[in-house]
């Protein structure tokens, strides 16, 4: 199914005021409803190699997987939809492609990424996240961050230790507690949004939230929304205006229309008598 | 150099004591880590536990309560000068540990948290160790350490949600945002505005005052003017027609705004200017 006219995508990714290198890595293809970010991390340019691998071994199986497997079907194992199976498998093929050369190559020792992940299939966002990398939404006036970062800090903030408030001033902020590629496997969190038509989905990279505020990012989002690829520019403008002072990378998902997946033959008879 | 206290009464410094345990804790019995032997304070008061470079004072349920910087607290993340007062006694809490010994490029640069990387997080709470999955653990990790309290598959509802207020504005004049205090610094707090010129609003004047302010009708044109450290810009939002600016028709590239420059947009002319 091509969801090219059903979504539109932008994206921009920068390597902000202070680092030479841009470790961020992203992939998006409005056809497949495939988006991909992830934030490298490791010395030299082993950061840039974890976050592209990640974003290259992700993004190429699952634009082939998907010709085979509609991932609106569920899988007769588990019950669950095909797309969360697809995910956490190019994950995890993504995490041992890493591991691997992380442990054959000395001068990739010890590096890793974050990641963000979605699929748009059948009127939904099957988001797959490790680390500090996030997602947020904008619907209507309602603007939220629908990931939990996996790091120290917010570990910090879920057992009430400090407060939202206070974690803005924390030293704490880069701890991140998963990545892809550290270790033989990963886990990552997989969880399934509704979608609905108007809905601005944004995947960013912790250069971005570090930089410019929640609020900030849903005002920009909300006031030019009607022009994604500039929305993708300004953000990343503003965290340079304020410093820059990581890689900052966005990719802006609008749901322009409705994609819910073809049924099967009697839901399309009942569909094609209304 | 590990963070500090500072203990002084009426202004006199009585001792300083360094935070290199775990869990410090202050009253007046004598087993206490700070022993203050003063009626006014319980005999278990308060408890500050540190991890990493950070420190959270927690207040023990003490009969006459725990203050920073005079607020009454129960549980606080203790931030370098932070005054912390007991009775008549007042703990000036001293970190200086991220500030000066990290490099603030390292300090940004994300990291992987490990269980043999955090030295000595033994909690005695269930607190921050058993908090982060074990990353470095060799069986596959359990996805979430016992006390993440939400459940993953709900992390909408447990999301702070933040409704953002924005007024999606009138026809002519759109909505906008604020600014950080460091934009409002580089730009020398030089204020500007625009003044419609035409169209039923002639005359009406409105400071560009947000981060961004967006100009048209909404469907038809719309342009936006980005306040930056260098300056005003503007660009082309949506609709068919680009804005002109002094006659000269714009593409979609951001276009440097100048004192007394005139856009055209939707068929409204405008003034834009500095205000002295």
């Amino acid at each position: 199914m091509n969801l090219s006219q059903a979504l539109e995508v932008a994206s921009c990714t920068d390597p902000g005021i202070v680092r030479s290198h841009n470790e961020d890595s992203i992939a998006a293809d409005a056809t497949k409803g495939l988006v991909v970010l992830a934030d490298g991390m490791g010395g030299y340019n082993a950061g840039e190699v974890a976050s592209g691998m990640a974003t290259t071994v992700i993004t190429t199986e699952l634009q082939h997987l998907l010709e085979e497997t509609p991932p609106y079907r569920l899988e007769p194992a588990s019950g669950r939809p095909w797309a969360e199976k697809l995910l956490k498998d190019q994950i995890a093929k993504a995490n041992t492609s890493i591991f691997q050369a992380a442990q054959s190559q000395p001068q990739y020792s010890g590096m890793g990424t974050t990641l963000v992940a979605g699929l748009f299939y059948d009127n939904k966002l099957m988001l797959a996240h490790i680390g500090d990398s996030r997602a947020y939404r904008l619907r209507g006036e309602a603007f939220e961050q629908i990931t939990r970062d996996h790091s120290l800090l917010q570990e910090q903030i879920d057992s009430g230790m400090i407060t939202p408030e206070q974690a803005k001033f924390s030293q704490n902020k880069n701890l991140v507690t998963r990545a892809l590629g550290i270790d033989p496997t990963v886990e990552p969190e997989l969880n399934c949004f509704e979608a609905q038509p108007g809905d601005v989905y944004l995947l960013c990279s912790d250069g971005l939230n570090d930089m410019v505020s929640d609020e900030d990012i849903g005002m920009t989002l909300q006031t030019l929304s009607a022009n994604l690829r500039l929305a993708a520019q300004q953000l990343v403008q503003m965290a340079n205006d304020n410093g820059g002072r990581d890689n900052v990378s966005v990719i802006l998902v609008r749901v322009v229309r409705d994609y819910a997946a073809p049924k099967g033959w009697l839901s399309r008879l009942f569909g094609w008598l209304k | 150099m590990p963070a500090k206290l500072i203990l002084s009464m009426d202004g006199l410094v009585l001792k300083e004591i360094a935070l290199t345990k775990e869990r410090t804790t202050i009253g007046r019995k004598p087993h206490n880590d700070i022993q203050i032997d003063n009626l006014a304070v319980s005999g278990e008061h308060a408890v500050i536990v540190t991890i990493l470079n950070d420190s959270f004072l927690e207040d023990l349920g003490s009969t006459n309560g725990t203050l920073v910087n005079g607020q009454p607290i129960k549980k606080h993340f203790l931030q370098t000068n932070d005054v912390v007062e007991l009775g008549k006694y007042k703990l000036k809490y001293i970190n200086d540990q991220g500030q000066k010994s990290v490099a603030p490029q390292d300090f940004e640069r994300t990291m992987v948290l490990r269980p043999g990387a955090v030295p000595k997080a033994d909690a005695p709470k269930p607190s921050i160790s058993q908090a982060v999955p074990a990353m470095g653990a060799s069986p596959p990790a359990p996805t979430m350490g016992a006390s993440q309290p939400t459940p993953t598959a709900a992390p909408s509802a447990s999301q702070p949600v933040k409704p953002v207020s924005a007024s999606q504005g009138a026809p002519t004049m759109g909505s906008s945002q604020p600014m950080s205090a460091s934009q409002q610094l580089a730009l020398g707090g030089k204020v500007a505005a625009i003044q419609l010129l035409s169209g039923s609003n002639a005359g009406k004047e409105m400071e560009l005052t947000k981060a961004l302010t967006t100009l048209g009708k909404p469907g038809v044109q719309v342009a936006v003017i980005t306040k930056r450290p260098q300056g005003f810009f503007i660009t082309h939002v949506e609709g068919a027609n680009f804005p002109i600016v002094n006659g000269k028709l714009l593409d979609a590239q951001a276009h440097p705004l100048n004192d007394h420059d005139i856009v055209e947009l939707a068929g409204v002319k405008m003034e834009f200017f500095y205000k002295t």
